[in-house]
């Protein structure tokens, strides 16, 4: 009896002892391996952005939040801006193929212009990943939209509202950035998808705007002019359309014109939804596609293998922004990013 | 101008024979077949809606070439318009977001372009330096001091609760645009001021034969710093009824081709690019044409490339029908010439 007491008191002590010694251990934490290394491993490392030009929402966002991980990873972020040349960004990325950083973000003016040399930097070694506008090369990773989805959404939108028997008219037009740009090319064809299949709409104007509010705001004034009874508008940028938009306020079509445009989701744009300019907003949404592609630079710098070893790409979701869902969720500013 | 040559010799020449001796006279019969033809072939061309926004849409550019026209007639040149219309502008725009009053922001900007145009009348007047690299480089210099220092985005809206601004723009004055308005009170004052002001004999002067300008002890070098002075700030205002009418500015403009529509307008007007002759007469005349051609295009829904082969093939011919009209011998092509 007496033994049988002291072998539990034994065993009940024992309990306490390690329970004490075990809440010791937890007060000061475990230390996780894993975090450690993935804070010090990217130390010493390249990260180099070659965007189509600095000075604009979509870049100066993406910029402000790889800069902030740079920070906080403390690796080397550097931005080499060719402002709007192809020429300047191609012998960026030639000179970028000599220095020989770890990772390089471009940003592609179209399709064809920088396929060859991402192929020879891949070839170099250096990984690479595309941002929002694709080249012919696929490589490491591209994250960014899908410019067929987004033509598709804005010209369904559209047919929703003029389809024969539902707006004043049939009549659409559409208003193009730069004929040549990556942006333009798979949207228009997402567009030209869509409106196929409803021969019913007519596209009266198809014109260029070189992404210029006020020669937007011309085009749509002589458009409306012509087809006073038009019944959407598709343009192919929120930067340009503020233009679009305060040409069909000036006539008065505001409740007529159904005007559809697309952007990063920036607070300007937003605010065009709210006066009742944009009547919908595609956002591709500049915070989400920043922390894509710091999660995929990471990845890529962690990784062991080889540049262009593994290719991978995601087309994020966009948002559709309404009157009904502008908010700080869907809108964002470039200081909440920095 | 020319055509006070023309027909001195002959016993009454038909009026067309004469009209079609001067680039003027060219322009101006191919202006008017233009508008013909489209009043016959687009139904809606021909009508007061049209019209209004065919002029419109080319006042801006209008003013601008008023600018460039005053350089042009004292025998220089000035591509550095844009440039300081963009960064004066945007500059505006960004201190009144941070907290001055708008009405000073404006009187700033002011400041900047007209402070801008001096010096570099300066340089081309005290410096000797041929004015067309002058200004190139100082067009460079301007905007990428504007980019550095006085705002990071392109994109530049209309700061919010400033709503007497967008009547410039957007607003009527008797019926007609404010624009429209506005291009026209500029023409009266600079058709006054070559016609009638000593400012405007000596401007003439300048042109028409430099270094006798020199001699004769006009004020030549004071001359051309306010040349540049004044262009510099009719920019600046043609950038605010653009600002306004469009309700953002776009710094990018300044990458676009918008200097080479001034000059087309110019030349096209029959301003000699060899300086001393040419008046507002001239300016109307390109900008007319200009904006009936654009017009027509856009209803026409002709392509974007298609539509600047031609501009391109429209300017070429002027310039060779100005060379022809007016040829270069000894006494025009001096420095300063282009």
């Amino acid at each position: 009896m007496k033994k049988a007491f002291l072998k539990t008191l034994t065993i009940a002590s024992a309990l306490v002892a390690t329970g004490l010694t075990g809440s010791l251990a937890q007060d000061k934490g475990l230390e996780n391996p894993r975090a450690t290394a993935f804070h010090e491993e990217l130390k010493d490392k390249t990260v180099v952005f070659v965007p189509l030009s600095m000075g604009f929402d979509l870049t100066e966002g993406w910029a402000a939040q790889m800069r902030k991980q740079a920070d906080r990873l403390g690796y080397k972020f550097e931005i080499r801006d060719p402002a709007w040349s192809t020429d300047a960004g191609t012998k960026a990325i030639q000179s970028l193929i000599t220095e020989k950083p770890d990772l390089m973000v471009i940003h592609n003016p179209d399709i064809q212009s920088y396929a060859r040399l991402l192929k020879q930097a891949q070839a170099a070694g250096i990984k690479i990943v595309q941002i929002n506008l694709e080249s012919n090369t696929t490589t490491d990773s591209y994250v960014g939209a899908d410019w067929t989805e987004i033509g598709q959404k804005a010209a369904e939108a559209v047919v929703e509202k003029c389809d024969a028997g539902k707006g004043v008219s049939t009549k659409v037009a559409i208003d193009t950035g730069v004929p040549t740009a990556a942006s333009d090319v798979f949207q228009l064809d997402g567009i030209y998808k869509v409106l196929d299949a409803h021969p019913d709409i007519q596209v009266v104007s198809q014109q260029a705007t070189e992404y210029n509010p006020e020669k937007a705001r011309s085009i749509m004034s002589t458009v409306l002019q012509q087809h006073p009874d038009l019944c959407g508008a598709i343009g192919i940028w929120d930067n340009q359309d503020t233009g679009t938009a305060s040409a069909i306020k000036e006539a008065g079509k505001s409740d007529q014109v159904f005007l559809v445009t697309s952007g990063g989701g920036n607070r300007v744009g937003c605010e065009n939804v709210e006066k009742g300019l944009f009547n919908l907003y595609i956002s591709y949404n500049v915070p989400l596609q920043g922390d894509l592609l710091n999660q995929e630079i990471a990845r890529l710098l962690m990784s062991d293998g080889a540049a262009g070893e593994v290719k991978t790409m995601y087309f994020n979701p966009l948002t559709l922004i309404t009157k009904n869902n502008v908010n700080q969720r869907n809108c964002w500013t470039l200081d909440e990013l920095k | 101008m020319n055509t006070q040559h023309a027909g001195r010799e002959e016993v009454a020449p038909p009026i067309y024979a004469r009209l079609l001796r001067s680039q003027e006279g060219i322009v101006f019969a191919l202006a008017a077949l233009a508008f013909i033809a489209f009043s016959l072939i687009l139904p809606s061309f021909l009508t007061t809606g049209n019209l209004l926004v065919l002029v419109r849409s080319v006042s801006i550019l209008g003013i601008l070439a008023l600018g460039m026209a005053l350089v042009v007639i004292a025998r220089g040149i000035d591509v550095s318009m844009i440039a300081i219309m963009v960064v004066a502008v945007s500059w505006a725009f960004v201190i009144t977001r941070a907290g001055y009053s708008f009405e000073l922001s404006l009187l700033i900007g002011a400041g900047f372009a007209i402070l801008a145009g001096a010096l570099i009348g300066m340089l081309i007047a005290f410096g000797d330096v041929p004015p067309i690299f002058a200004t190139l480089a100082a067009g460079s210099v301007i905007y990428g001091t504007g980019r550095t220092f006085f705002f990071t985005l392109e994109m530049q809206n209309v700061p919010p609760e400033t709503d007497w601004f967008s009547l410039i723009g957007q607003g009527k004055l008797f019926g007609l645009p404010v624009t429209i308005v506005a291009f026209a009170i500029l023409c009266v004052v600079f058709h006054l001021a070559l016609t009638y002001t000593r400012f405007g004999w000596t401007t003439y002067a300048m042109g028409n034969n430099p270094n006798a300008a020199r001699v004769t002890g006009l004020p030549f070098r004071p001359m051309v710093v306010a040349h540049y002075a004044i262009s510099a700030f009719i920019a600046y205002l043609a950038g605010l009824i653009l600002a306004s009418s469009a309700a953002a500015i776009n710094a990018r403009l300044f990458n676009s081709t918008m200097i080479y529509d001034i000059l087309l307008v110019v030349v096209l007007g029959g301003i000699g690019l060899n300086g001393g002759h040419g008046s507002v007469r001239n300016v109307i005349l390109g900008t007319v044409f200009v904006g009936i051609l654009l017009n027509g295009m856009t209803i026409m829904n002709i392509d974007y490339t298609i539509q600047n082969l031609v501009k391109g093939v429209v300017l070429l011919m002027a310039i060779i029908a100005d060379s022809i009209v007016n040829p270069r011998d000894e006494q025009t092509s001096q420095q300063g010439d282009l």
